[in-house]
């Protein structure tokens, strides 16, 4: 069972929190104009990181806030929690990338 | 039968037992006597019973190997009835008065064992037999058989009589092992002020202090072990936890410990713990001798001879001989003498021993025999000589014993570490796994890091609980450690030994009946790595978890494969260290705890009227039965009263989400497949909620209360799903929509009254707003009161009748409940359940969704295609469903289904072929999804779905229903007022 | 050369004290290039490769493991063999899949110990059984094995079952001719068959990484050298999307942990396998007597192969609860294993944008059910260079088109 840092609430137990999947997922700001593979990537596509993940939790049996965390998926420990919005400090930018906003 | 004489083989003096205390306990049958403080396995050597039980594949005799948890032998079922513990090891099993215990997996009885042809034709059993052959005709054929004579203990067939707790903790410091490393940390950081807890496995703390030889500060180690505890006993922030073994390190240091009661209304406790920092201070397991016949009743390790001697006053053996490959075992032969116990050998397969030793040896008048070791060993019942060669394999000699102590170095106990995913490496001196990179949050101190002697542990110890202190923010002084003012034999290095194969079989695990034959088989036909190894063989896959015999099994596959033993690995440690009763791990959360059950408000008046519930989630009426009545005609009564005249409906778990904000409707207008923006205040309209893909997740009537403020419905199975789903769009994606919502489901308790004389009972009750068919139209709301209460109240419909839905607060519900029923009296008002509604709404063909909808339906194949697709401005899912596989022609659609003979009782469930009296098998066009019989039209009727159903009205198919068939004609689902007329009064 | 597998071979051999058994697989060195190189050497991989050199003539083949064959998924699951699926596309692929079972030890001269003693589903409310009816017919259009079960009959099924549990049973239905048989020797089995077929078998070789030439992978780089060929599949389960990765691909797939229990070995006390949605828990006795039990899956991302305590203790609270004499039996050890998860949850087998990397991905927690199948349409897949007839509603481009194979959503439970 993972304790996991909500910026809110502290280190709590996991059974207060669910899961909500990789974070930094943009809709497409025009979904009638996306194509089906685009849509399709929305939709379906993800990293699915061995290592690093950012991904998303919400503290449902608490302050029901969502919030991000950056966990690693080998040995789960947590680098950090963020909020919904925010930039990671664990990421390094990669040139061009603009998966995440 | 041989006859024990009563405690022959107790020495007279010693021991920690209490010699006030008698005991009296059975094993097979037999009643003997043992002392407080005995363990079963204990007494029963000290009442000189030599066989405990039979082996798992060979059913050959047993004695008991250990003093502890890591015992693969000495397994006996304890108890009786539906109290038995199968399994259980002997020496870890504390004697209490009356105590019954029975050897297992022996029959007719442990002294003559039929199962024991299998050792006698054991060339045709090598491991994985069972891979090539019993294959023809197929595996059923012989599976029965060979179930039956696997299986170690007798399964429970009654109910628990006992229970279970489970307790959630947290601390700074959990301490793993209350032996002598774990003791010091623990004073340690007692004293700095830490909350500390330390789980010991034993009734009591001290571990190795509690038998060996030492003297600290001048006292004897097993009085030192006493003060110390006491002292931590009298620590408020020292939480000493004694029968407690710690099962599992999980994520983030959470710990497993499963606590064993004493004098408790519990059996066993299962803690939680979310320790900041960890000490793993477990000490290490002796292993055992790898040489032929070395399974014999009367082989035990050293270790546990001197335990069994020291703490236990038990005599182990009159006539003893030692093999060896490390100086530990000596300290037994020196024990031993203490109490006259004659050694006459020591074997041991190192080509030299230290002159000290060697000495102390020669002045007791024993043999030493270095650079050589065990032959053979003869003994059906119990040991009863040895034979002896070099490492050569030149004969020396037979020796008489009746005890052959072994020892085969030492194994920390490095379990919990693994589990929390530390890793180990191979030492050649101890020839052990020893940790080398520490998970975070844990320390290792003491024979489980591998420093092998008692001064050296507690330092070791000291030192780890000061940096603990340090790094949890408790600077301390250093701890003081005891001087070991008498020491023991303890050095640990280890000579590792070449092993050959032997005519007689050498045991590598004893409770698996695995073989030195069996580990050079696998290698032989390529199963080399150590988990195809373990596999192959079974090694390591009991009870036991291979405890005293996984790391001799290491070193012999690297032997066999060339491979130095570290390159070999070990196989995974898997938690739980010991067995874990299932029944502590469901804890209290079975039975009516399972899952809580929740009650409508009005609870109390439901019973009255002789409600039969159902849970539905919440406990709700399916029916209400009268006088003589079957539930079958209650619901059909209920159903007619309703269009006949008037009914009342608890509604209150349905779902109520309150949405607020001046972009409620802009919100809501996104989330709803309909359009939200157009609805005036005070109105009401039904809508569909979809998830991206387009399925459809959930319906129900939204209504507008104010410019800015709107009341969601929700199915009451959906609530939490759908206002989480809300804010997650309102936190994550839309987040510059200034909307709040609250689920307040739980706060108003809703009733709905339906029928002609809806309005006739409205009247009676008394409102304070006009709730005529102007006034309050179909689809509209109104607030004020009713009956005096502060009410909600909406002209909604899912029975197809006049019917209004009044929202009150919840504590009012019971006594609103009863002003509803006293003012429908004059007009027979009925209460109706779940059973009825459903049975009218079928009839007026609405969806119920999760029913009449799956997870793979979207709005076009439940008929609202085309507000779907007209509505303009985005909304969740509407991108999916212009996606090819979502605008097939040929979905399934929701259609209404008639059995052409009226009488026919159509289920749901059924599935739909085409054409008239088919057969199955066939492909499905689809299947019935709502049936009932329609007292209203007084025949059976039907809602389903149906590939491109919309198109096919009038054509007949056949419902196939388990073994049934019968034709039905596809028809419009609305059976009853198609014009709703009734719905507009 | 290979020894035949008998009762007959195992009494010769009695006598010679069995020293004249051969391995069961060789340890080659890798070749430089093959036809076709398989990454994954579980079920999968190694039945894609038998079936490859067995029926579609393709010998020149090499597995490449990064640890040992079998060690994955193929070597944890709870063993359980069906076909009882909603959907007629699912049906036709595992009903495959079960035949292939039936035959699989004389197929392969192996005891897989295929125990075909039937999957009990029960239910627990009024809708779960109106649901499970309609499954159950479903699958008696499919033209496969199911019978709806009273509450009496799930009784007789499971003498000690609590009927009258928190959420009573209300009935269920059983396919008879599902079971359970044993991973190791499945994995073993195929490995020594394609081996003895010419296949090279190659652990310990990990792939670091890939080359691509033209939108076609030309070779991998391996932890045992560079190797080159003309078709590469990937079988690694819960690793496809770091192995698709290497060639540019991403895929809609997660990987997340499904875990195991076993209990302590006891004698025959339970003679079918059960699965309840609702209290949920699914629970079968292994021959050696253990009691194995699994539940639901942990769906956060996850290659750690543990799964969370909490989910852990709901699986046992369920189990006493609907098998009150299993209290007091103790649980001897448990483990995980990591699956990849399609949002329909169901496969992904065939083709990718690169012109000769295929995969087979999305088993999710069902892919030992269908390793014969899976490899049999694999194998077929790959030699012809176009999808086998019963893997064309698992392609990729579902996604895109929205024909999605949701076993769940239909027959309204997890599976």
């Amino acid at each position: 069972m993972l304790r996991i840092p909500c910026p809110f609430c502290g280190l709590r137990d996991q059974v207060e929190f669910q899961y909500g999947g990789e974070s930094h997922i943009e809709r497409p700001e025009n979904p009638e104009q996306a194509s089906d593979a685009e849509w399709a990537d929305y939709m379906f596509y993800r990293e699915n990181p061995k290592g690093i993940h950012y991904e998303r939790w919400v503290h449902s049996f608490g302050c029901r806030q969502w919030f991000n965390l950056a966990r690693d998926t080998v040995t789960h420990e947590i680098i950090e929690a963020y909020l919904v919005g925010d930039q990671p400090k664990s990421r390094k930018r990669d040139a061009g990338d603009e998966s995440y906003g | 039968m041989a006859k024990h004489l009563a405690n022959s083989a107790r020495l007279v003096n010693g021991g920690f037992i209490d010699r006030d205390k008698p005991i009296t306990f059975q094993f097979n049958g037999q009643s003997y006597i043992g002392y407080g403080g005995d363990t079963l396995a204990s007494a029963l050597l000290a009442n000189g019973v030599k066989v405990f039980g039979r082996s798992f594949k060979y059913h050959r005799p047993r004695g008991v190997f250990t003093a502890g948890e890591e015992e693969p032998c000495a397994l006996v079922e304890i108890g009786a009835g539906d109290a038995r513990v199968p399994t259980s090891r002997a020496p870890t099993v504390p004697l209490s008065e009356g105590l019954v215990a029975n050897s297992q997996n022996c029959w007719p009885s442990v002294s003559f064992d039929v199962g024991r042809v299998i050792d006698f034709t054991h060339v045709f059993w090598p491991a994985g037999f069972y891979n090539k052959t019993f294959k023809w005709p197929s595996w059923h054929t012989w599976e029965g058989m060979v179930r039956k004579s696997a299986g170690l203990g007798r399964p429970l067939t009654g109910p628990d009589p006992d229970h279970y707790e489970q307790v959630n903790a947290h601390c700074d410091l959990l301490i793993c092992g209350g032996g002598p490393a774990g003791l010091v940390a623990a004073l340690a950081a007692g004293h700095a002020g830490l909350r500390v807890m330390v789980a010991e496995q034993s009734e009591e703390f001290g571990g190795s202090l509690n038998w060996e030889q030492y003297q600290l500060d001048g006292k004897p180690a097993y009085s030192w072990a006493r003060d110390i505890e006491a002292q931590l006993a009298d620590m408020s922030n020292v939480m000493l936890m004694p029968r407690t073994t710690v099962t599992g390190v999980y994520d983030h240091n959470v710990t497993t410990l499963l606590q064993t009661g004493k004098n408790n209304t519990w059996r066993e406790c299962l803690w939680t713990v979310r320790p900041r920092h960890i000490l793993l201070a477990s000490g290490a397991i002796e292993q055992g001798l790898i040489f032929p016949s070395n399974d014999r009743p009367g082989i035990m390790l050293a270790s546990a001879a001197r335990q069994y001697l020291n703490r236990y006053a038990v005599k182990p053996g009159n006539n003893v001989i030692i093999a060896t490959n490390n100086d530990t075992a000596y300290q037994t032969v020196f024990d031993l003498a203490r109490e006259q116990i004659s050694v006459s050998t020591v074997v041991d397969s190192r080509s030299k021993v230290s002159e000290a030793l060697r000495q102390r040896v020669s002045d007791l008048g024993a043999y030493l025999l270095t650079g050589a070791r065990i032959s053979n060993t003869s003994g059906s019942k119990g040991i009863n000589s040895v034979r002896i060669e070099d490492l050569e394999g030149n004969d020396l000699g037979n020796r008489k014993c009746d005890l052959l102590a072994v020892s085969g170095g030492w194994a920390p106990r490095v379990h919990l570490l693994a589990h929390a995913r530390g890793t180990l490496r191979f030492d050649a001196v101890s020839q052990s796994f020893l940790p080398d990179r520490l998970p975070p949050g844990m320390s290792v101190a003491g024979s489980a890091n591998g420093t092998a002697g008692l001064e050296e542990s507690l330092a070791e110890s000291a030192r780890a609980a000061s940096m603990i202190c340090e790094t949890l923010g408790f600077p301390a002084d250093q701890f003081q450690t005891p001087v070991v003012t008498t020491c023991i034999v303890e050095s640990r290095s280890v000579s590792p030994m070449q092993l050959d194969n032997t005519k007689q079989r050498q045991w590598i695990d004893l409770a698996h009946d695995v073989t030195f034959g069996d580990a050079e088989l696998a290698v032989r036909e390529g199963y080399v790595s150590v988990e195809h190894f373990k596999r192959y063989t079974t090694t390591g896959m009991s009870v036991d978890q291979g405890k005293t015999g996984n790391l001799n099994a290491f070193i012999v596959l690297g032997a066999l494969t060339s491979r130095n033993t570290g390159e070999v690995g070990t196989t995974t440690f898997r938690p739980p260290y010991t067995p874990v009763t299932l029944g502590a791990i469901a804890g209290r959360e079975i039975g009516e705890f399972y899952a809580p059950r929740r009650y409508l408000p009005a609870h109390t008046v439901h019973q009255k009227l002789n409600a039969q519930f159902e849970d539905y989630g919440w406990q709700r009426p399916d029916c209400y039965r009268q006088q003589g009545e079957s539930p079958e005609q209650a619901v059909h009564r209920e159903a007619r009263a309703v269009r006949a005249s008037v009914g009342v409906f608890d509604n209150s778990p349905i779902g109520k989400l309150e949405v607020r904000g001046p972009d409620a409707a802009e919100f809501l207008n996104r989330v709803y497949m309909n359009n939200v923006l157009t609805l005036k205040p005070g109105r009401a309209r039904y809508g569909l909620m979809l998830n991206e893909n387009g399925i459809i997740i959930d319906d129900g009537v939204f209504i507008r209360l104010a410019e800015d403020h709107f009341l969601v419905h929700t199915t009451s199975g959906g609530v939490a799903r759908i206002g989480g789903m809300m804010e997650e769009w309102l936190q994550c994606e839309w987040t510059d929509l200034q909307v709040l919502l609250d689920d307040m489901t739980t706060q108003w308790a809703n009733f709905t009254i339906a029928g002609p004389k809806a309005r006739n009972v409205l009247t009676a009750l008394g409102t304070d707003f006009d709730f005529s068919s102007s006034a309050l139209p179909h689809m509209a709301a109104a607030v004020g009161t009713v009956a005096g209460l502060s009410a909600r109240a909406a002209r909604v419909s899912f029975s197809g009748e006049l019917s209004f839905e009044i929202n009150i607060p919840a504590r009012q519900a019971a006594r609103f409940f009863e002003a509803i029923l006293e003012a429908g009296k004059p007009f027979d008002i009925t209460p109706y359940g779940i059973e009825a509604l459903m049975m009218l709404r079928t009839e007026k063909g609405y969806l119920h969704v999760g029913t009449d909808t799956d997870g793979a339906s979207t709005p076009d194949d439940v008929g609202w295609g085309h507000v779907a697709r007209n509505k303009v401005t985005d909304y969740i899912g509407k991108r999916s469903l212009f996606r090819e596989g979502n605008m097939d022609q040929d979905r399934k659609q929701f259609v209404g289904l008639e059995p052409l003979d009226p009488n026919q009782q159509i289920q749901p469930g059924g599935h739909l072929l085409i054409g008239k009296d088919r057969q199955p098998p066939a492909e499905t066009d689809g299947w019935v999804t709502s049936a009932c019989f329609s007292p209203n039209l007084d025949r059976y009727i039907a809602l389903g779905v149906l590939r491109a159903g919309r198109g096919r009205a009038g054509e007949i198919l056949t419902v196939c229903d388990e073994d049934r068939q019968f034709n039905v004609k596809v028809v419009s689902p609305v059976f009853y007022d198609p014009e709703n007329k009734r719905l507009k009064e | 050369m290979m020894s035949n597998y008998s009762a007959f071979s195992i009494l010769r051999n009695a006598f010679s004290g069995h020293r004249n058994w051969t391995r069961a697989w060789q340890d080659p060195e890798p070749k430089k290039h093959y036809d076709v190189v398989i990454i994954g050497a579980g079920g999968h991989g190694l039945a894609t490769a038998y079936y490859l050199a067995k029926y579609q003539g393709v010998k020149n083949v090499a597995v490449l493991e990064k640890g040992y064959l079998g060690g994955g998924n193929t070597g944890r699951n709870t063993q359980v063999s069906r076909s009882n699926y909603f959907y007629p596309q699912s049906c036709g692929f595992y009903e495959h899949s079960l035949k292939l079972f039936e035959n699989l030890a004389q197929e392969i001269n192996f005891n897989v110990m295929l125990s075909q003693r039937g999957i009990l589903s029960v239910c627990n409310s009024r809708h779960e059984m109106e649901m499970y009816r309609r499954w159950a017919n479903a699958i008696q259009m499919n033209g496969i094995d199911s019978e709806v079960l009273t509450r009496e009959d799930i009784k007789k099924h499971v003498p000690h079952i609590n009927l009258d549990c928190r959420f009573p049973i209300w009935g269920g239905f059983i396919q008879k001719r599902g079971g359970i048989s044993r991973h190791d020797a499945v994995a073993w089995g195929y490995a020594r068959q394609a081996c003895a077929a010419g296949v090279d078998i190659i652990q310990q070789c990990e792939v670091t990484g890939m080359e691509t030439t033209d939108n076609k992978v030309t070779a991998v780089h391996t932890t045992k050298g560079t190797i080159a060929a003309e078709k590469f599949a990937l079988c690694v389960a819960g690793h496809t999307s770091q192995l698709a990765a290497m060639a540019g691909l991403r895929l809609p797939i997660t990987s997340i942990t499904l875990q195991a229990m076993v209990t302590e070995p006891v004698r025959p006390i339970f003679d079918t396998v059960m699965m309840s949605a609702h209290i949920h828990v699914y629970v079968a006795q292994s021959d050696r007597g253990e009691i194995v039990v699994g539940g639901g899956a942990d769906i956060y991302n996850s290659y750690a192969q543990r799964g969370s305590l909490n989910t852990h203790h709901d699986n046992f609270s369920a189990l006493v609860e609907l098998l009150p004499i299993f209290s007091r039996l103790r649980l001897m050890r448990h483990w995980a294993g990591v699956c990849d998860m399609a949002y329909d949850v169901s496969p992904i087998v065939g083709k990718t944008a690169v012109d000769n990397l295929y995969i087979s991905t999305g088993w999710g927690t069902g892919g030992y059910k269908a390793i014969p199948a899976g490899g049999d349409t694999l194998a077929y897949t790959i030699a012809n260079d176009k999808p086998h007839k019963l893997l064309r509603p698992f392609q990729l481009d579902r996604f895109d088109t929205g024909r999605l194979v949701d076993e769940g959503a239909a027959s309204g439970v997890a599976h």
